[in-house]
């Protein structure tokens, strides 16, 4: 119940939109968001509502610092 | 960017897992996180992510499944709503299977009650529209991620006039039972992968009380395989320098704010009361209940439901798996008398179970 995915918006009809994931589409609300987003964008669908934006700098950055090897600096 | 397949890629696990064995090198004493989030419960089975972890970094699941911390007293009553001719009920799929004292949403439906699966609360809305002659009686069990929506369904059923839709509520809330879980000496807890979606409406300042009082280490962790392993490397660090704080790993979709309308409308619709947890028993403040301004909405209020005493299989360890104290390999029934097909418990009826994680992707 409390899988929710990220999935790409694909259209959109005031507060309904519609979006994708691998092929599977789903209606979501957008009620309950309160930052603007735009046809393209990837947000957490969950239950039926949009609930999150994905940001793609930070995803970007998350995927960098993963990259990073830890050294024994880091610990001092 | 697909948010998803960049966070899944082997060989960067592989090496984050190296990471993670050279950290531990420097540990003092072995660690123990836990996670209390179903789906990184799921994630961390599927992805065998304990085959990857030293010895002295052990993994374990608190009570993150919320169809598995709702009390056998609440599906009584939602039974006894299916076995009244008069109600639909609507749920979520997975409230299906879950054994209540005498039987389950399936056995009921299969005696002819009107069991719907939904799968957003405004499809139950909609539903209500359609039966004006019936009542709709939505299932509203969920962390902070469902309530909202819960929450919206509610308003919506207000807007459109309806008078036949009704949400019977058993929502819970997040950092009240890590509070007590950070204060049992048995568990010895040293640090909390966060749940992630709850967290994108709570944010991540939600687990500052808990940095504070206990100064436990806490960091809310996306789902995917290099995200888990991601905030174990946060962990350790923090564990290692002996400074504790909340952390946002998963910060593509969590800010420290969290989803400030998503908690207006949870706020407008339900306040904090004491709920009972499977496992965990009764928790002062750690439930939502619908408003009393909207109590034409509340199940409770609304209806005269009657069960009788609950009864609950007592060869059942769900209540010491939620706390993290057991494994699924320690219940006896595990995997013999208890399936997924012929679920005894909770634990192994939800996908977001641990037994049932246990049970899908072995060790
Ligand atoms: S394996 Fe079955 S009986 Fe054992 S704790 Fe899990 S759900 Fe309960």
């Amino acid at each position: 119940m409390c899988l929710g995915v990220p999935m790409k918006i694909i259209s959109r009809n005031g507060d309904e939109i519609v979006a994708e994931i691998d092929g599977v589409r789903k209606e979501a609300s957008l009620m309950l968001l309160g930052e603007e987003v735009a046809l393209g964008d990837y947000v957490i669908v969950h239950a039926g509502f949009a609930i999150s934006r994905l940001n793609e700098e930070y995803a970007l950055e998350t995927l960098a610092l993963m990259k990073e090897i830890y050294s024994p600096e880091d610990m001092q | 960017m697909k948010y998803q397949d960049e966070f899944r890629d082997r060989q960067l696990v592989t090496i984050m897992a190296d990471n993670i064995r050279r950290m531990a090198e420097h540990l003092k004493q072995p660690v123990k996180f836990m996670e209390v989030c179903g789906t990184h419960t799921m994630a961390i089975y599927q992805y065998g992510i304990r085959s990857l972890l030293p010895d002295n970094v052990q993994l374990v699941s608190g009570p993150g499944c919320p169809v598995c911390v709702t009390p056998v007293g609440y599906l009584d009553q939602a039974l006894a709503c299916a076995r009244d001719s008069a109600n639909i009920v609507a749920t979520f799929g997975d409230m299906l299977r879950v054994p209540g004292s005498s039987s389950s949403l399936m056995e009921e439906r299969a005696r002819g009650a009107d069991v719907r699966i939904v799968y957003s609360p405004l499809d139950a809305v909609t539903l209500a529209q359609e039966h004006p002659e019936r009542r709709v009686v939505f299932l509203g069990v969920g962390f902070e991620t469902t309530a909202p929506a819960i929450a919206a369904s509610i308003l919506e059923a207000a807007r459109l006039g309806l008078k036949n839709y009704v949400v019977l509520a058993s929502h819970k809330t997040m950092p009240v039972p890590m509070e007590i879980l950070t204060a049992d000496p048995d568990l010895a807890l040293s640090g909390y992968l966060c749940p992630a979606h709850v967290s994108t409406v709570i944010g991540g300042k939600a687990y500052q009380p808990l940095v504070d009082k206990f100064g436990i280490p806490c960091v809310v962790t996306g789902f995917e395989p290099a995200d888990v392993m991601q905030g174990i490397e946060l962990l350790l660090t923090q564990v290692l320098s002996g400074k504790s704080s909340v952390e946002i790993q998963y910060r593509r979709a969590v800010t420290w704010e969290g989803n400030p309308k998503a908690r207006r409308i949870l706020e407008l619709v339900f306040e904090p009361c004491d709920a009972v947890w499977r496992g965990l028993g009764l928790l002062p403040g750690s439930g939502l209940a619908i408003r009393p301004a909207l109590a034409s909405f509340d199940a409770q209020q609304v209806l005269t439901i009657a069960v009788a005493e609950e009864h609950e299989n007592p060869a059942c360890r769900c209540g010491e798996i939620l706390k993290g104290k057991l494994a699924p390999f320690d219940c006896p029934l595990f995997a013999t008398v208890c399936t997924p097909e012929a679920p005894l418990g909770a634990c192994m009826v939800s996908s977001e179970g641990t037994c049932s994680a246990a049970y899908k992707y072995g060790r």
